[in-house]
């Protein structure tokens, strides 16, 4: 029987200084997170754990790892709700801390938008006047750089690699009919003909190879990066680097739980073989087809269309479902995929409340109609930039928002409770607890470790290595009878 | 050039979007006036938040790249 799908989101988020052409990107990242971060800001982050390019095919690494960015004094905080915040390139970035539904995963993925949010409004109090600061939550600048927004899944260490790269891939193709947060032209160097029309996704035109370890060029449509950041022995984190940040809650709520649950599929030898002839040339159809009707060639030679393939995958879902994983999170699941394949394949335009590509498209049309714009008019360029403004009085995808023009899962009340509380079913619940009532005496932490300096001679390190332990129900009265590190040190020995 | 056609394609379709089914040719047109008041007002408040020098503002959002 497969494992619970423990999920999480880390997003790379755009960051530019309004009409100041000296900005460094790296410095005023770690300025917007400390600032945010005030005192947490000393407790360091564990890397002892980390290991980003041990491959899950067993390659030894090919490369020397670069100097981790603590060295740097880059900021690099673990928050009260377990989330890490800190600077990745040049980029400020935020992973949630580890939830167990799409439901959960959607609160927190939208509690860092605000968390980003509040940090760039406590920026903007320190920054010189007439400086500004615009964060995006997006995946490219249009010019042919790319950032990332990673989704993380806890899969057993048993299920061979190759049977993830086979059943995955096709998935992972076609779900960007309803992943994708739309993008005006196209970045691919093979593709220039066509700069400015629309496609799904931000993130296709940067893929170029089916399976690999790399994250910053050549990247793979399934990354092999092996770093499970729990216990070896028993599992793997699917690294899933290709998707789409996405601003509508409906998208972000699907991309998770669909993959989640086809996870469970190939983990439980559920699936048939979707095995695609040509992945790689098949993504970049796939994204640049709005009707969502081009078919793409599969190994055993049929033709399937993007929403053809999600029907496959659905149909097993839905007896998988009935019969091996009943609940109330899987039936939302397979209850929305199915309407909004359904509304995919009758009119893609009519999901314009549900689909960020769908949403984006819309906006540039109505542009285009009211103010006779062409294609390539940079003010459409604008609109597509800060559909993704995380500012809520600002951002575009926020005006739709708050005037109820697209849906919502999720209420303001559990997002904003999501910035300071961790979620309560995963050792987030410890790790998030542990900072807000220990943070003086915690001297590092990671994702699976606290290093607690209870002020004697040495440093104690208690390691979380199973994600699903550390919650309420199991940490809750123990810290309540710690008043203070020492003491729950004492109490976790016995 | 198949992106292209693709793009009409859709374009014609959403032109159509307004009558659904049997809806009689005064309904249509009806719901298609309310979508374009609808389009109008959202584009009114876009407008009111939207950043100014738009040629200027896309050029200068410049990333490295990132992961």
């Amino acid at each position: 029987m497969a494992i619970p799908k423990v999920v999480g989101t880390e997003t790379e988020y755009g960051i530019s200084a309004v009409g100041s052409p000296d900005f460094n990107p790296v410095l005023s990242s770690s300025l917007l997170i400390s600032t945010y971060a005030g005192t947490l800001r000393r407790i360091r982050w564990d890397y002892e754990q980390e290991s980003p390019l041990r491959d899950a095919r067993g390659f030894e690494p090919v490369q020397m790892r670069e100097p981790a960015e603590e060295d740097l004094g880059l900021a690099n905080v673990i928050l009260p709700n377990g989330a890490r915040y800190y600077v990745d390139h040049a980029h400020p970035e935020y992973s949630t801390p580890e939830c167990t539904s799409p439901r959960d995963l959607v609160i927190h993925d939208k509690a860092g938008e605000r968390v980003l949010e509040r940090s760039l409004a406590e920026l903007h109090k320190i920054l010189p006047p007439g400086e500004r600061i615009a964060i995006y939550k997006n995946n490219s600048d249009g010019k042919g750089n790319s950032y990332g927004t990673h989704e993380n899944y806890l899969v057993e260490r048993a299920l061979p690699f190759g049977a993830i790269v086979r059943d995955l891939t096709p998935f992972i193709v076609s779900r960007q009919v309803f992943t994708g947060a739309g993008k005006l032209g196209t970045e691919g160097a093979w593709d220039d003909g066509h700069r400015h029309t629309f496609q799904l996704t931000q993130r296709a035109d940067f893929f170029e190879a089916e399976v690999g370890l790399e994250t910053t060029l050549k990247r793979p449509i399934i990354n092999t990066r092996d770093e499970p950041h729990a216990d070896p022995d028993k599992y793997r984190r699917l690294h899933v680097i290709i998707g789409d940040a996405n601003m509508s809650e409906v998208a972000t709520f699907l991309k998770v739980g669909t993959t989640a649950l086809v996870l469970k599929m190939i983990e439980d030898e559920y699936l048939p073989d979707l095995s695609l002839a040509n992945p790689v040339a098949a993504l970049h159809e796939i994204s640049r087809d709005l009707a969502c009707t081009a078919t793409v060639r599969l190994a055993d030679g049929r033709r399937l269309s993007a929403v053809e393939i999600q029907w496959e995958y659905l149909e097993r879902a839905k007896k998988y479902v009935e019969q091996e994983d009943p609940g109330p999170d899987n039936e939302a699941v397979v209850q929305r995929w199915e309407a909004i394949l359904m509304a995919l394949e009758e009119e893609p335009l009519s999901l314009h409340r549900e689909l960020d590509w769908v949403a984006k498209y819309r906006l540039l049309q109505g542009y285009i109609e009211r103010d006779r714009l062409d294609w390539s008019d940079p003010k459409l360029r604008l609109v597509d930039l800060q559909y993704h403004d995380v500012r809520r009085d600002k951002g575009l995808y926020h005006r739709l928002a708050a005037s109820g023009k697209v849906e919502r899962l999720v209420t303001d009340q559990e997002i904003e409770r999501a910035v300071m509380a961790p979620p309560e079913d995963t050792r987030a619940y410890f790790r998030g607890s542990c900072i807000a009532k220990y943070g003086g005496a915690i001297a590092a932490a990671s994702w699976d470790s606290m290093i607690f300096d209870t002020g004697g001679d040495a440093l104690q390190r208690i390691p979380m290595r199973e994600p699903l332990r550390g919650t309420r129900l199991h940490v809750a009265a123990l810290l309540d009878r710690a008043p203070d590190a020492g003491t729950l040190v004492e109490l976790l020995r016995t | 050039m198949p992106q292209e056609q693709e793009q009409k394609r859709t374009q014609r379709k959403s032109g159509g979007a307004g009558g659904e089914g049997d809806a009689g040719q005064t309904e249509a047109t009806s719901k298609g006036q309310k979508l374009k008041e609808e389009m109008d007002e959202i584009l009114d408040e876009i407008d009111s938040v939207l950043e100014e020098n738009a040629e200027e503002f896309v050029k200068s959002y410049v990333q490295k790249g990132g992961e």
